[in-house]
């Protein structure tokens, strides 16, 4: 019988050699006629560890970590395909502490399922939340959503139970579920990683959202970056599709529902809701004002539930195990599990779902290993380039929407990116002016304006012209910034660089090579 | 990377695949950019007359959006992330030595914010695929096997 061995098909395994060990293992098989079924999954999410190939050995997966194309024939020397000992060995995946000290609520098919196999999909739970969604109702399904307290994971933290309630209850014949993918942050990945490893089970959550909702069209909005995650979404809709799981009276259902897919053109602010609707009716991604909201006015004017990614992929759960099951997980207001993401220089970079309340030294230590230079840390930015820059001894901060916003941070989308002593903070503050002056949709002044100001006031800074006097009026701009910006991007740019006036002022003193 | 030069023709076809929806401008921008690699005027002004909308319309669109270039690339397009999960990682560096090894080259070479790679920091996108963990080394290996490829 043929061997089974799992290979990601997931951009940061690619990025590191995947399809190329792929073809290897395939190649080496072959030639030397052995009997093997090569299955491209999605990610586990340990990124640090890809490409991360697994054997399966009896009713186990034997990992091996860190695969090189030259590894390969050694492996097979080795009898990898009975779980053979080599220094890429890591044991049953099931045993990884990296893994197994995660609670896997929304990521918890990444990794194990090949993500275009709807038979595979289909034999875990696939379709089993739409189905029970059907039984309860609409009402029902938002009733559910409500009582898991699931607030959105875009960054903004909105229940997601009202926002439904809202477009259900919205007047108008025509209604629209939009899945903001438009994963803009650096240090975020966990909606590729979704999309990219069980997209059926982003398809079945927008389902449900329309279901619940009465929308009978999705659209996904992909940022272009992501061109793997594109040809994996196409073909997942299409499947969907092509077996009735998309379409007129789904299932049986009466239920009709069907999905777009959107690139979007490499725009940051088109991650802000407003912007991305813009982007999604073919114009500039250019912000609206609020009111009114989207659930009331969105695409096209309609009534329109717009959701993160994650948020859509967590759904199937809250409707499959209750909404008592998810709000059991967390703390206070902060319900559930976020997926976090470590990034920048950590040992062991990756995916990390886990309840809120984590510490951010358990997920940078613990999971994370420490830095990936050995040096200690000396500024974590959590949420995005919008979030402020937390110093090594804020560390001890649970990770909670509201004890984030009471240290002047944020949990946004759940990055955290890590950086060593070597880095100067203020290159770090005068790279958030920058790129919200590259950014900004231009609409509102002290976005479009403030940002090159606060550029030019930072590299002031730097020269050492009136350091003190200019400390005072890069404050005073971002008040105006946050006080009078139409959107999080001007609104929120500030943050970072307070943070860095607030830890890190010395570094002006010592920052050098900004080349322009 | 291979592109063909404008084509009304191919151009109307593309914009028929999308049923001539206005609000579809941004998705056949793509699809021309995937076709013929960068965005003419021609095409601006076939695009404002086949959706009926106003070139300023067009123009607006294209000119808002990184992605839409207005001139042709080089034969390679590399993009650097410059974004803070690569800076953490010595993002900086490698876009200096990229631009050392580059210049005067016919590799168009640009910034990009986020490719989304961030655990496997710093993270380029060469012809529209990504790399990880990419030292200074392995960016003299990958553009050495572009040139290769010829």
């Amino acid at each position: 019988m043929a061997t089974r061995i799992y290979v990601p098909r997931e951009t940061a395994a690619v990025s590191v050699g995947a399809d190329d060990v792929a073809v290897a293992i395939a190649r080496h098989a072959k030639e030397h006629d052995v009997a093997i079924e090569l299955v491209r999954n999605g990610s586990w999410g340990a990124s640090w560890l890809e490409p991360l190939v697994e054997v399966v050995v009896g009713d186990k997966r034997i990992a091996y970590g860190n695969v090189d194309v030259d590894d390969v024939p050694a492996l097979f020397a080795a009898g990898f395909l009975d779980g053979g000992e080599h220094e890429r060995r890591l044991g049953p995946i099931d045993e990884i502490p990296y893994l197994i000290n995660q609670e896997r609520w929304t990521f918890w098919r990444c990794g194990l399922v090949a993500p275009l196999d709807l038979n595979d999909f289909l034999a875990h739970q696939g379709f089993k939340a739409f189905q029970k969604a059907v039984e309860l109702g609409p009402q029902g399904v938002i009733d559910a959503v409500k009582e898991s307290g699931l607030r959105g994971r875009g960054g903004a933290g909105f229940p997601a139970g009202i926002k439904w309630q809202t477009v259900a209850d919205a007047d108008g014949d025509q209604k629209y579920i939009a899945c903001n993918a438009d994963e803009g942050d650096s240090g975020t990945f966990s909606d590729r990683i979704l999309m990219e490893g069980d997209p059926l089970g982003l398809i079945e959550g927008m389902m449900v959202a329309g279901f619940a909702v009465g929308a009978s069209k999705g659209y996904i909005y992909l940022r272009s970056e992501y061109p793997l995650t594109h040809r994996i979404l196409t073909r997942a809709i299409a499947l969907a599709r092509d077996n009735g799981w998309l379409g007129e009276n789904i299932d049986g259902s009466g239920f009709d529902f069907d999905i777009e897919l959107h690139l979007g053109a490499g725009s940051y602010v088109c991650g802000e809701e407003t912007a991305m609707l813009e982007s999604l009716e073919g114009k500039q991604g250019i912000v609206r004002y609020k009111p009114p909201l989207p659930a009331i006015e969105g695409l096209f004017g309609c009534p329109t539930v717009v959701n993160n990614v994650v948020t859509l992929g967590s759904v199937a759960n809250v409707v499959n195990l209750g909404g008592d099951r998810y709000a059991s997980m967390g703390v206070d207001r902060s319900k559930g599990t976020l997926a976090f993401q470590l990034a920048g220089n950590i040992r062991h970079g990756g995916l990390v779902e886990k309840s809120f309340g984590v510490t951010l030294r358990e997920l940078i230590e613990d999971f994370g290993g420490g830095t990936a230079s050995g040096r200690p840390v000396k500024a974590v930015q959590v949420g995005g380039p919008l979030g402020a820059y937390i110093p090594a001894g804020q560390l001890d901060t649970p990770l909670d929407y509201e004890a984030f916003i009471a240290i002047g941070a944020m949990v946004g989308h759940g990055g955290i990116v890590v950086f060593d002593d070597t880095a100067n903070m203020a290159l770090q503050a005068r790279f958030a002016m920058e790129f919200c002056a590259i950014e900004s949709c231009g609409k509102c002044t002290p976005c479009r304006i403030g940002s090159t100001r606060g550029v030019e006031v930072i590299d002031r800074m730097i020269a050492g012209e009136n350091r003190e006097e200019n400390y005072d009026l890069l404050l005073e701009l971002c008040d105006t910034m946050e006080d009078a910006s139409l959107c999080a991007m001007g609104g929120m740019t500030p943050f970072p660089v307070r943070s860095v006036l607030k830890y890190y002022a010395e570094d002006f003193a010592s920052a050098v090579g900004v080349d322009e | 990377m291979n592109y063909e030069d404008y084509d009304t023709q191919v151009a109307g076809e593309i914009i028929a695949g999308f049923d001539a929806r206005p609000e579809m401008l941004v998705q056949v921008l793509h699809a021309f950019l995937d076709r013929f690699g960068w965005i003419s005027e021609a095409a601006i002004r076939q695009l404002a007359d086949e959706l009926n909308i106003s070139r300023a319309d067009v123009h607006g669109v294209v000119s808002y959006y990184h992605d839409f270039r207005t001139e042709p690339p080089g034969e390679h397009v590399i993009k650097v992330c410059a974004a803070e999960a690569c800076q953490a990682m010595g993002g900086r560096e490698l876009d200096a030595h990229a631009r050392q090894q580059l210049g005067g080259s016919n590799v168009t070479l640009e910034p990009v914010y986020c490719l989304g790679n961030c655990a496997c920091s710093p993270a380029i996108m060469v012809d529209g695929k990504t790399y990880g963990r990419v030292s200074n080394e392995r960016f003299d290996d990958i553009v050495a096997a572009l040139r290769g490829n010829r």
